[in-house]
């Protein structure tokens, strides 16, 4: 396991270096079109409902539970109301815990 | 130096610190995360080293746990390196979408890509699908070291799963994601709309398909970009051509 380990983690590192150099490297000065432009302003949103809704979900939903949902509700609610982005988090948190310790 | 360079020195230095402030709130997520990760990798036979040593090199949440995550399930290497870089194939269109507010000749440009982390690139996006170079490297000044000293705490404490989730640390990752969801969806209707399509794409698709394959696959929302659906303002048309 130990050597293979390494192999990986070296792996992953220079393949995910590539993919970030790919772009820059190819693209240089040049100015994306912008129909391309649009598409990437969309990518944002997009990008971030994914990765919450597959934290949240796991493999097959069977990832989801209860104190989860409530406390990303809670943060929901708490950015909407303009509530500072960590301190919306933290109340989160405290949401998420204390449904545990009650259950 | 000449008062152009100064100039461009001052707002390089404001942007940066902007990205900072940024990136702290950040910076404690991605913390905590990486105390997470610190924990799995220890917990699933990794040792001391070597889980400090990937976060220092491949400095990318979703490729590490899903390393962790396939090795641990018996997956093999090249299976969990194929899985690990699938995952962040993302970052192929979001360098392209940074590539022309970067600096420098070629090289530099793909030294300086390397800023690009999720949480960093969405600060950085100016709108309209241009982005800020100081700010984006600012918020990952601050990413880093969290991400890194994280995972060195994880090692050492070895919290139990049962402890992680006793104070809600679980859910720091997709809260603070979702915060920044928040304010994307308030930039226009068509993010609304395309946020719909993707969430609906993830939802149905983790039952098929790993969370990184969902993940990228979601991202074909984005596509709606091409379209004018629900139509676009006179100002937005304007401003982005």
């Amino acid at each position: 396991m130990r050597a293979s380990l390494w192999i990986a983690i070296i792996s992953v590192a220079a393949a995910s270096f590539a993919l970030k150099a790919a772009g820059p490297a190819l693209l240089g000065q040049q100015e994306l079109p912008a129909r391309a432009n649009r598409v990437i302003s969309l990518l944002a949103p997009v990008l971030l409902t994914a990765l919450v809704i597959t934290d949240v979900a796991g493999q097959r939903w069977n990832g989801l539970s209860w104190p989860i949902l409530m406390g990303l509700a809670a943060t929901a609610v708490s950015r909407l109301l303009k509530v500072p982005s960590l301190v919306s988090v933290i109340i989160g948190m405290f949401v998420t815990a204390g449904f545990r310790f009650i259950a | 130096m000449r008062d152009g360079e100064l100039e461009g020195l001052s707002c390089f230095r404001e942007a940066f610190l902007g990205g900072m402030r940024a990136g702290t709130g950040l910076g404690v997520a991605v913390f905590v995360l990486g105390l997470t990760f610190g924990a799995l990798a220890r917990a699933d036979g990794w040792g001391l080293i070597a889980p400090l040593a990937g976060s220092v090199v491949i400095f990318s949440s979703s490729a590490q746990f899903t390393l962790v995550t396939v090795l641990s399930g018996g997956g093999g290497i090249p299976a969990a390196v194929a899985a690990a870089s699938l995952i962040n194939a993302r970052f192929l269109p979001m360098g392209l979408s940074v590539a022309p507010s970067l600096k420098g000749g070629r090289w530099r440009r793909s030294l300086e890509g390397q800023a690009v982390v999720d949480g960093s690139w969405v600060a950085a996006h100016l709108g309209g699908g241009r982005f800020d170079r100081a700010r984006l490297m600012g918020a990952t000044v601050m990413q880093y070291p969290a991400w890194a000293g994280g995972t060195a705490l994880g090692v050492l404490l070895a919290p139990t799963q049962h402890q992680i989730e006793a104070f809600g640390l679980d859910l720091m990752f997709p809260a603070y994601f979702l915060v920044m969801l928040v304010d994307e969806l308030r930039v226009s209707a068509q993010a609304r709309y395309a946020a719909l399509i993707g969430a609906a794409l993830a939802a149905g698709l983790v039952f098929t398909l790993s969370s990184g394959l969902a993940v990228i696959a979601a991202t074909a929302a984005a596509l709606l970009g091409l379209t004018d659906f629900p139509g676009r303002s006179k100002l937005c048309e304007r401003a982005y051509g």
